[in-house]
This record gives C-alpha cells, sequence and structure tokens, in this order.
C-alpha cells in the first residue's frame, strides 16, 4: 500500500533523514521508533503532504504522490496536542473532513454519530472543545481523523501529553479500533513501552536511516545493534575487547562468545541478568536499589542494571548469571 | 545624655514613624494624593467639558439650517476618508501580517522596526515627509513633472496615503501577532482533512483571527476618524473632517456653538468605539499561548515572489518619505526670485541658516528657532508636571480601593476627547488668560498624563508590599524605603513615562494650534505656518523644521525602545 522510497531531507543544512525506505502493508500497524529530533514527524509530513523530500518517492498503490496536495490525499493525522479547531463544537470538528468531501447532511449525521460511539463520547455533541480534558480531546482527535475513513492513519506521538493510566487506556483503545476497522497506520513515538504495545512492526529509526525493521518480539529477543538496545532499553551495553577467537575481555571479566571479530578489535556486548541459560557470571558491586512492580532494579558498580527477585543490600558484592551477545 | 535618655528618643522617633505610617495608610492621606490630579483635571478638562456641553445645549444652534449641514457634511466626510483609509491600510496591512508572522528573510526585524516608525512620529512630521515627497513642492514632482496641475483629488490620495503609512504597524502588530501565535496544526489538520487553501481560511484560519482583525478594524478606524493634523496639512482647506472643522468654527470662521457641538459628536464616537475596542481586544488576549514560531524562509517559487515583491514594496513605502524629508530640507529647488519658469537646484544649507533669522514681515515676531526653544522648554515642563501628578495617581492606582477604581476611568477620560476639543474647551473657558504661554504646556500634560500612570501603574503594582515592609523592618524610614526599593525598581517606568511626556509634547499640534500666542510658536505650529505660506524659501523651512522634530522624536523613540519594560505591552 504505502511505499517510501529513499527519502532524503535535511533541517537548517543538516542532514536529518538520509535514506528512507520502507512500506506499510494493508492493516498492518507499523511504528516509528526514534529519539526525539531524529526525524520521525518530519517523515509523517512528507506522507501526509505538509512538506517535501529532497530526494526519493512516496507511493501509494503504486501511485507517485509528488504531485497529489495534502488534502486530496485522504489520509489521517493525529498530533499529540489533538489539533483540534478551538472556535468548532465537537459534532463540527468530527464532521470537518466529510464535509471537505461534499458528503450529504444524512451521512454526515450518521458517520458523526458512529464516530462518537466508537470513541465512548456520546451525547458531547455539542460541547465546546475547551471544555474537555487531554484524554476526551484525543478521543476527539482519533474519531475525527476516522470519520471520513481515511486510506492511511498516522499518529504523531499521540500519548505524549496523557498521564500514564490514561495512556494505556488509550493504547488499548486505539489498537482495538485499528484492529476493527483495518486502516493501515503508522505511529510515531519515542516509547519503547507504546511501541512494543501497538506495533504489528517496529521501525527503529537513528542517525538519519532505518536501523532496524522487524516484529517486536524479534527485536527484544536481539537488538543486534547498540543503538537499537540503548533506544529501547534492552539489557546493558558494555565495551569489550577480542584477545581470541572466542574470548572478549570486559571491565566485568572475560566472556566465552565469539563475535567473528580478529584479536583486538574492540567491540559491544549486550549483558542481560536473571535469564535461565547462563552464559558467565560477574561479580557486581550494589550501588543501587530500586523496587519496581514484582521485583527489584539493581544499579552497579559502572552503571550495569539488573533486574533481581531478591532485593540485596547497597555495598554487597553479589554474583550474577549473565546472558552475553554479540552487538554490531 | 545617658544611655537610657538615648533609649527615650529613639522610641520617641519610632513611635513618630508607626504614628506617620498609619497616617499614610488612613483614607485621609489618600485623599491627599488624589488632591493635586482631581484638582488638576476638575479645573483644566473637566469644567471646559461642562463649558462645552452646555453650549450644545444651547438649541438655536441646531435649529440654523446651516450648521446642521455644516454637521452633516463633515461627519458624512469623516465617515468617508475613514472607512477609505481603513480598506486601504488592510489591504496593505493584511498581505504584511502574512509577511511578517509566516517568513523568514533578511532584514525582517529591521523592516518591522521601519514600519512601525510611523506611528510614534509627530503628525506634523508625517505630512511633511509626503509634502517632501509627493507634494506639489516635493523631490517626486521635480523628478518627475506632473502634467497636470495637483487636483483635489489628488490631495485626497495623499491624505488617505498618510493613513495608510501611520496605521499599517497597528494591522502588522495585531492582526500579525494573532496569526504567529495561531497553532500551525490547526492548518495542517484542515489540510489533511481534505480543506484546500481556500478552505482552511474560510474555516479555520479566518474565524480565529475574527476578534483580532475586529479589534484592528477599529483601532484604524479610530485614528482615522480623529486624524487632524494630517488632513489639515496635505489637504489644505479642502477637507473638513470632524477636527478640522472644529478647528475652523473656533479660530477662522468663529461659530463656538457650533465648534461645540461638533466636539461633542466626536466624543461621543470615540466613546463607543474605544468600548468596543476594549470588550473586543479582551478577546484575543485570551487566545492560546505561542508554542512556537511558524515562520520560516520562502519556499516554493509564489512564495519568494511574495515575500520579495511586499519587503520590496513596504521598505520603499516606509523609507522613501522618511528619507526625502532630511535630504529635501537640504536641496534647493526653486526659481530665482523674479524669474519665472527655470528651476535652480542643487545642496543648500539656507533653509537651516533663515531659521535663525528674524526678518522683517516674516511669520513671526521672533526668529523661527525660538520655536525649536519654546518646544523644548515646553516639554519640560510637560514632563514635570506630567510626573507630579502621575506619580500618586498611578501609586493609589496601583493598588486601589473600590472607590478608587471608580476613578480610574475619569482619569483616563482625555484620552478620549480629542486634541482640538481640549483646545476649543480652553478657549471657552479661560479666553483672555490664554495670553499666558503656561496653558500651552498644561494642555500638554493633560494628554500626556493617562499614559505617564498607565507606565507607571504596572511599575508600581509589581513591587510587592512585603519588600517594603522588610526594608522598615530593617529600619529604613519611609523616605529611605521610597529611595532604596520604589525609586530603582520604578527608575526604568520613570524615565520611560518621562520620556513619553516629552515626545507627546514635543509633537502635539491639535490643542497647541488653538490656544498658542503667535509670539510663542512650537516646532509644529511653525511647520504649520510655513507650510500654509506661499515661497520655496517658506516650503524649504518648513522641510528643515520638521526634519529636526523628526530628530527629536526618532532620538526619543530610540530611548523609548531602549527603556521598555519587557512584557509591558503594546498600545
Amino acid at each position: 500500500m504505502l511505499e517510501l522510497r529513499n527519502l532524503v531531507k535535511s533541517y537548517e543544512g543538516k542532514p536529518l533523514l538520509r535514506d528512507i525506505s520502507f512500506t506499510v502493508a494493508e492493516g498492518e500497524t507499523v511504528c516509528l521508533l526514534g529519539a526525539s529530533g531524529s526525524g520521525k514527524s518530519t517523515i509523517l509530513k512528507m506522507i501526509s503532504g505538509l512538506e517535501f523530500p529532497e530526494s526519493g518517492h512516496i507511493l501509494f498503490n503504486g501511485i507517485d504522490l509528488a504531485q497529489t496536495p495534502p488534502h486530496l490525499r485522504d489520509f489521517g493525522l493525529v498530533f499529540q496536542d489533538y489539533g483540534l479547531f478551538p472556535h468548532l463544537d465537537i459534532f463540527n470538528n468530527i464532521a470537518y473532513g466529510l464535509k471537505m468531501r461534499n458528503a450529504p447532511v444524512a451521512k454526515i449525521n450518521s458517520r458523526v454519530a458512529e464516530m462518537m460511539d466508537l470513541v465512548n463520547l456520546k451525547g458531547f455533541e455539542k460541547r465546546k472543545v475547551t471544555d474537555l480534558s487531554g484524554g476526551e480531546q484525543q478521543r476527539v482527535a482519533l474519531a475525527r481523523a476516522l470519520a471520513s475513513q481515511p486510506r492511511l492513519l498516522m499518529f504523531d506521538e499521540p500519548l505524549g501529553a496523557l498521564d500514564r493510566s490514561l495512556k494505556e487506556d488509550l493504547l488499548n483503545e486505539i489498537r482495538g479500533i485499528l484492529h476493527k476497522t483495518k486502516i493501515p497506520a503508522i505511529y510515531v513515538t519515542h516509547d519503547q513501552e507504546e511501541a512494543f504495545a501497538i506495533a504489528d512492526r517496529i521501525l527503529v529509526l537513528h542517525d538519519g536511516l532505518i536501523i532496524r525493521n522487524a516484529a517486536p518480539d524479534e527485536i527484544w529477543k536481539n537488538p543486534r545493534s547498540a543503538a537499537v538496545a540503548r533506544l529501547l532499553g534492552i539489557g546493558n551495553v558494555i565495551e569489550g575487547e577480542v584477545i581470541s577467537v572466542n574470548k572478549v575481555k570486559t571491565e566485568y571479566g572475560i566472556f566465552n562468545v565469539d563475535c567473528g571479530h580478529n584479536p583486538g578489535a574492540k567491540i559491544q556486548l549486550l549483558i542481560t541478568a536473571g535469564k535461565e541459560k547462563a552464559e558467565g557470571e560477574i561479580q557486581l558491586t550494589v550501588e543501587d536499589v530500586l523496587f519496581k512492580q514484582d521485583q527489584f532494579l539493581v544499579k552497579g558498580r559502572g552503571g550495569l542494571i539488573i533486574h533481581l527477585k531478591d532485593a540485596p543490600r547497597v555495598g554487597d558484592v553479589i554474583t550474577v548469571q549473565v546472558q552475553v551477545k554479540c552487538l554490531e | 545624655m545617658d544611655s537610657k535618655n538615648i533609649h527615650a528618643s529613639k522610641n520617641g522617633i519610632t513611635s513618630i514613624r508607626v504614628y506617620l505610617s498609619t497616617f499614610l495608610h488612613s483614607s485621609r492621606s489618600r485623599l491627599l494624593i488624589w488632591l493635586a490630579p482631581i484638582l488638576f483635571l476638575a479645573i483644566f478638562f473637566f469644567y471646559p467639558l461642562t463649558k462645552i456641553l452646555t453650549l450644545t445645549l444651547d438649541f438655536s444652534t441646531l435649529a440654523n439650517r446651516e450648521n446642521l449641514l455644516i454637521t452633516y457634511h463633515s461627519l458624512l466626510f469623516t465617515f468617508y476618508q475613514a472607512t477609505l483609509s481603513t480598506i486601504l491600510t488592510f489591504i496593505l496591512g493584511i498581505p504584511s501580517a502574512i509577511l511578517f508572522s509566516k517568513f523568514e528573510f533578511r532584514g525582517k526585524s529591521l523592516l518591522r522596526v521601519l514600519t512601525a516608525v510611523p506611528f510614534m512620529l509627530p503628525t506634523v512630521v508625517v505630512a511633511a515627509s509626503f509634502n517632501s515627497l509627493i507634494g506639489s513642492r516635493g523631490l517626486f514632482s521635480f523628478l518627475f513633472p506632473l502634467s497636470f496641475s495637483p487636483s483635489p483629488t489628488f490631495y485626497f490620495l495623499l491624505i488617505l496615503t498618510a493613513h495608510v503609512f501611520y496605521n499599517t504597524t497597528i494591522v502588522i502588530r495585531i492582526v500579525g501577532n494573532a496569526l504567529s501565535r495561531m497553532d500551525s496544526r490547526l492548518e495542517d489538520s484542515a489540510r489533511i482533512l481534505g480543506a484546500d487553501t481556500f478552505r482552511v481560511w474560510r474555516d479555520i484560519i479566518l474565524p480565529l483571527l475574527r476578534p483580532s482583525l475586529l479589534a484592528a478594524v477599529l483601532l484604524v478606524f479610530m485614528f482615522d476618524f480623529t486624524s487632524f493634523g494630517v488632513i489639515l496639512l496635505l489637504g489644505g482647506s479642502n477637507f473638513s473632517t470632524l477636527e478640522v472643522e472644529i478647528y475652523i468654527r473656533a479660530l477662522k470662521l468663529p461659530n463656538l456653538n457650533l465648534a461645540a457641538l461638533l466636539s461633542v459628536i466626536q466624543l461621543a464616537f470615540t466613546l463607543i468605539f474605544s468600548v468596543l475596542y476594549t470588550r473586543i481586544i479582551s478577546q484575543v488576549n485570551t487566545q492560546t499561548a505561542p508554542r512556537f514560531s511558524a515562520a520560516r524562509p520562502p519556499k516554493t517559487l509564489k512564495e519568494k515572489i511574495f515575500v520579495f515583491t511586499l519587503a520590496l514594496l513596504l521598505s520603499s513605502f516606509f523609507f522613501l518619505p522618511l528619507a526625502s524629508l532630511p535630504i529635501r530640507s537640504l536641496t534647493r529647488l526653486e526659481a530665482d526670485r523674479g524669474q519665472r519658469g527655470e528651476i535652480q537646484y542643487g545642496f543648500t544649507t539656507d533653509y537651516y541658516e533663515e531659521l535663525f533669522i528674524n526678518r522683517r514681515g516674516s511669520l513671526f515676531y521672533v526668529p523661527p528657532v525660538q520655536a525649536v526653544l519654546n518646544s523644548l522648554g515646553y516639554a519640560v515642563v510637560t514632563v514635570l508636571l506630567s510626573l507630579a501628578l502621575g506619580y500618586p495617581a498611578a501609586s493609589a492606582l496601583a493598588k486601589p480601593t473600590r472607590l478608587e477604581r471608580y476613578l480610574d476611568p475619569f482619569i483616563m477620560l482625555p484620552l478620549g476627547a480629542s486634541a482640538v476639543m481640549l483646545g476649543l474647551g480652553f478657549i471657552l473657558s479661560f479666553g483672555r488668560a490664554l495670553a499666558s504661554p503656561f496653558f500651552v504646556p498644561i494642555a500638554h500634560t493633560l494628554i500626556a498624563l493617562p499614559f505617564v500612570i498607565r507606565t507607571l501603574q504596572p511599575a508600581l503594582a509589581s513591587i510587592p508590599e512585603k519588600l517594603r515592609q522588610a526594608a522598615a523592618t530593617l529600619g529604613a524610614s519611609p523616605f529611605r524605603v521610597w529611595q532604596t526599593v520604589d525609586f530603582p525598581i520604578l527608575s526604568r517606568a520613570t524615565l520611560s513615562a518621562a520620556t513619553f511626556a516629552f515626545t507627546v509634547s514635543l509633537g502635539e499640534f491639535g490643542a497647541t494650534l488653538l490656544i498658542t500666542r503667535p509670539e510663542y510658536p512650537t516646532i509644529p505650529i511653525a511647520i504649520q505656518r510655513f507650510l500654509s505660506q506661499p515661497g520655496g524659501l517658506n516650503f524649504g523651512q518648513a522641510m528643515a523644521m520638521a526634519t529636526v522634530l523628526m530628530v527629536l522624536a526618532a532620538l526619543a523613540i530610540l530611548a523609548i525602545e531602549k527603556l521598555r519594560l519587557p512584557n509591558s505591552g503594546e498600545f
């Protein structure tokens, strides 16, 4: 359906997006994950037609969109701070896209009612936008984007301004609606929890490139690169030096892993703890202990973070079984 | 003196101090604070106002057919020219507001300042500038000699152009600010939902801009409606708005009853406009605060052409008249005495030198440069008087009691009265006494006082009472409190208010024209007299005098800009 080919875009003279290519298939929810300022929103703006790539193509169903202005693309976009029209009531906000398509009044009425129902806002038609809470406003924004049955739905950090419990509720709602409507969607966020919860596929944007494109569980199991691991908060990334074919020396000791590098090479390793199949063990001086949900988050020497079932005391030296993976 | 006695006398001083401070906070002392400003306004504003109102109660004025016709025609013309001026101002102002709010380009901030300069210049300077450029003796008519002699239509267009020159900055500020404050995602949302550019403007931008547009329309209309100097100096006697007609009926063809009637009509309209404006502007302020600047460099060819053309147009429109004034004041552009036709031209300092010469049969009984000294003297008196009256009023209004809240609109009322009306009131109330030159700075003070109070009041209100209390508990006497707490915080605001009063006095034209004596001219009056007389030398001297005033005003504007407190607002 949607296809991006080799998009390039710079911001204030510096390259922002260097070579972006990906596709979104029918009914698929793709999550674009990256640090703030990495150009995620710019990609959405280019897909919408609000900004233009310096080179590259955006195609939908095989047709290049370069000559199509934003109002004829038939896409939907949900902003972080909603972008609701303050001078229109809820009904007219949701009806706006239908009116632009010159839909008959009867159809507008039934469609808006349907949308209000879908986002659980029945009876709010005549309310002013400013009377709503943040979560309600985001529901209206979602209903507004959905009302005219767009060919593609885009979310630009839609939950960024909401508090935690509201975030989870709305995230579930969005996921439900996307499954029900089968509209392909691109969901932009910097929050890895959101990404894992909603995505069929995650694209990791780093340094102007998509450095990883895979299903959430696959990425979790094997982040492959240090940047992905750091961005998604998977395990600990540590520096090491290959000393022989399958031995790597680090500040936590020597591990038996074969990363396919020649001796003397500087490499990065991913260390996770608390799993069953251990590939090594390390001695760790405990510097801080935090309670987190059903386990303890233990901070050790050098900033190493592991999760444990039982809390050690600060200053203890503990032995931890760890898994070690090579990173690119 | 033994230690016991020292102790006792200290206690004595403390008790006096306590007594003094309670006295200062009693209602009786507040009355004392108000005494001077209220007395001043009562004698010099409300008494003349009642004089004017009494005259209008004379129904024979209304019964006179000719009076009614004059009233009708001047009212009609005032509305006609104000409407046309407002429309023209918006034709230039709206694209300019878009230019400044949506685009970044080189020289943007300089251009913005340039468009704001005319608004702060005295009317006589603006009128003289336009004369120097496109008047019948202007540079433009010399470079491109007109084949036709200037018609009334030409002068009317000149007036309209000067009004646009004056007021475009209001549209740029009010509408431009609202545009740049507008969340750009609303526009994006509408476009993605299927709205083309036309519908984005019709459905989203214009409805959201409505309060700002209305506020700007009202303000521009109000300034055009009350315009006096520009119309009198550029239009001559061809055009009479209400203001000009008041002036004519007060001095030239005396009919004081009619003048009073006209000024009451004028006052009524200004009050209606200001009430409407106050209501609308309160809606503008409640709009959302800016999140980020949406201004960006132009991208498409269309945008580049728009930015380039408009920036060029604006810079020439606002720069040329201001630049041509000093140039014209140093350029000889007239036929030699006795020789018709052949125009001599070249560089000259004659017009400035002539200002120092008291010619027999000249317009004044004194060398024209005396006008500069008079103006400066009046300005200094105005500054001192308006600060002396404004300071107590502002400090009381900074923390008003309920009664004092009702006083506020009365203090501000002189703003609604036109300068010409103030002059008329003085003529009616003080008649012969006006021979004293002291009435001119009093009139200037009346006009400057509301500005002075509005400048001092927020600064005074911003000083927390706790600071003064802390200083007092640390041993500062009331005077020391004022000296060490209030004054340092207020010095900027005071200087700013003083400069404002100074500028108002320097440029004041309407009231001065009505009450000044021929032997005490001010700079604006001198310019007006030079302009109303024939001859290249008189015209040149008007240019020279206006250049002097422009330089003085520019210095004052610079000082005000430097002193402007952050967040102290506009207009």
